[in-house]
């Protein structure tokens, strides 16, 4: 059996490695696009601070690792999929041939539509080759002008406050992270932000950039502009789906899969980012760009590719973020569901703040800022559709207590009675 | 035979040695906050619940690091953080349901149950056997699992 990978992140490096434990004769191939040993986009932030090397970013450590477990590491990029001679085309060559192919290619940054964007000075910070550009392009007193404030726009703050860098951020809505928290948890993270020497401009979108010099102009309109050494574009992401067009696999905003994380053509499997999968609390298909998700689909797929029938338990949104030292996490349906309740706790001079969202005794959703501990278990009472019983009653009136919730009504061992 | 954590919260007084055991054993500090493992009260029925990683299969944060700083230790069982390989990202903190491993901010690092290369200190500093290592069968181990493949439970009766 000849199994194929297209993508060497977290969702692609674990199926390889479950194929290779569920099928020990199975042909293993993962198609690499960046020429760079498989690594961890969730070290980058790690690496632009001096934690870490660039090695420290990979996703095994051992270089023998892929040999040993008889797994063929190939460069080159996936051009397009022929699904009835059950090829992927490489562009140049023969093709790589397969019985069982896995789409595990991630997501891209999106681009700003604006003048501008492909001048030098202007970069995004999502691959290996992007934090090299930074470190070396970053230096006390650069002018870094980030546009977005989301996940990635924050996770990196940290490093490139450590380079130096002078930075400003530009957010187009008038919330950082608003995917993932709520204004109250965002005005935390922002005023947080500020009181470290970052500057922050809401409601603001650049309508275009110039040469200026040596420099970058960021034009903000009504004669606004702010003068530039380097201008980082981290606006979101979209999944990498266009070489699948023409490939009879069924495309939404992803790869639709069943729950075994099959397409809609037999043999063809999508785990990680581009997988378009059913959500346990909404119930929708959607998205779920998160580490952990990645990780879990790919052991997932790879075990229905090796014939062994398994269904995804399924994916809820949930992530957490670290910026400038403060760690927040999001989980669910933090914005709440209608006719739910929600009860909060804030306190702003230690920039502490927690808020649940239930719907009837059951937990849906929860934003934290400053609370660290036991965060887990959010993902336990919500995925696990948990009741709270007479705990509802008591989180409500301290939400603080909800891991002494968790352990009485979610673990056997310690319930009462 | 594999051994494992026996919790047993009706054996538990609230003492607190566990905690201050694993603070000791880990950071030579009797700190408790350090503790990985932790008792949980509750005042309105007078209960004390010890409470750590069950070293559980599905081992969720070790899938979910993405830098391989977690690992199974074959002879114990126990998943370990590698601490210099940690990066400090927290994904495996949100990704184990139990809420058993957590950020330390002091060390920029992760923490979990390791038990103590299968001398586990709160276990021996444990006065009245509501902490005990047993052979994995005797513990609460196959409930817990199959309690994680489960969902919608009834009311609690808490």
């Amino acid at each position: 059996m000849r199994h194929v990978i297209i993508g060497s992140g977290p969702a692609g490096v674990i199926a390889a490695e479950t194929l290779r434990k569920a099928d020990p004769a199975a042909e293993i191939t993962v198609l690499c696009g960046e020429g760079e040993p498989p690594y961890a986009r969730m070290a980058i932030p790690y690496l632009l601070k001096g934690d870490i090397d660039e090695a420290g970013t990979f996703i095994r450590k051992d270089q023998d690792h892929y040999g040993r477990m008889r797994i063929g590491l190939v460069e080159g990029r996936a051009l397009a999929v022929d699904t009835a001679a059950r090829v992927v085309d490489l562009g140049d060559g023969p093709g790589l041939p397969w019985d069982r192919l896995l789409v595990a290619t991630g997501s891209r940054p999106s681009r700003e539509k604006i003048p501008g964007i492909d001048l030098p000075g202007v970069r995004t910070c999502w691959t290996l080759e992007d934090a090299r550009a930074l470190l070396a392009g970053i230096r006390p007193g650069t002018r870094v002008v980030q546009m977005g404030a989301g996940f990635v726009g924050c996770i990196i703050m940290e490093g490139l406050l450590a380079r130096g860098a002078d930075l400003t951020i530009l957010v187009r809505s008038g919330y950082m992270v608003r995917r993932m928290m709520n204004p109250t948890a965002s005005g935390l993270i922002r005023r947080w932000c500020e009181s470290k020497g970052v500057k922050i401009l809401t409601r603001t979108q650049p309508l275009a950039l110039s040469a200026n010099g040596g420099a970058l102009k960021v034009d903000l309109g009504e004669g606004r502009s702010l003068d530039a050494d380097l201008y980082l574009s981290v606006v979101g992401v979209d999944p990498n789906l266009e070489f699948l067009a023409g490939s009879g696999v069924e495309i939404g905003q992803g790869v639709v899969v069943d729950a075994n994380l099959q397409s809609s053509v037999p043999g063809v499997y999508a785990a990680g980012d581009v997988a378009e999968s059913p959500d346990v609390v909404t119930g929708k298909r959607q998205l779920n760009a998160i580490q952990p998700n990645a990780a879990e689909q790919g052991r997932t797929a790879a075990l229905n590719m090796a014939g062994h029938p398994t269904r995804f338990k399924g994916s809820f949104v949930f992530n957490v973020l670290t910026t400038l030292g403060l760690a927040a996490s999001s989980f669910g349906e933090w914005q709440g569901v209608p006719g739910g309740e929600s009860t909060e706790v804030l306190d702003e001079s230690r920039f502490r703040y927690l808020n649940l969202q239930f719907d009837g005794d059951r937990l849906v959703g929860a934003n934290c800022v400053g609370f660290g501990d036991h965060v887990g278990a959010f993902r336990g009472l919500i995925e696990g559709r948990r009741r709270l019983g007479a705990w509802k009653r008591r989180l409500m009136d301290d939400p603080a207590r909800v891991m002494q919730a968790y352990v009485e009504t979610a673990v056997p061992a310690c319930g009462a009675g | 035979m594999q051994k494992s954590l026996h919790l047993d919260p009706n054996k538990c007084t609230g003492c607190l040695q566990c905690e201050m055991a694993c603070a000791w054993e880990k950071y030579e500090t009797f700190t408790i906050a350090k503790s990985r493992i932790k008792v949980f009260t509750f005042h309105h029925e007078g209960r004390f619940v010890p409470y750590t990683c069950t070293q559980c299969d599905e081992a969720w944060c070790l899938i979910a690091c993405p830098v391989d700083a977690i690992k199974l230790d074959p002879v114990t069982g126990a998943k370990i953080v590698l601490e210099p390989t940690c990066v400090g990202c927290k994904v495996c903190t949100i990704a184990c349901p139990f809420g058993t491993i957590n950020y330390v901010a002091q060390t920029g690092k992760v923490q979990k149950c390791d038990l103590c290369d299968g001398d586990p200190a709160c276990a021996k500093a444990c006065p009245t056997g509501a902490i005990t290592y047993v052979d994995a069968d005797w513990t609460g181990l196959g409930k817990m699992r199959a309690w994680a493949g489960k969902t919608d439970t009834t009311a609690a009766t808490a």
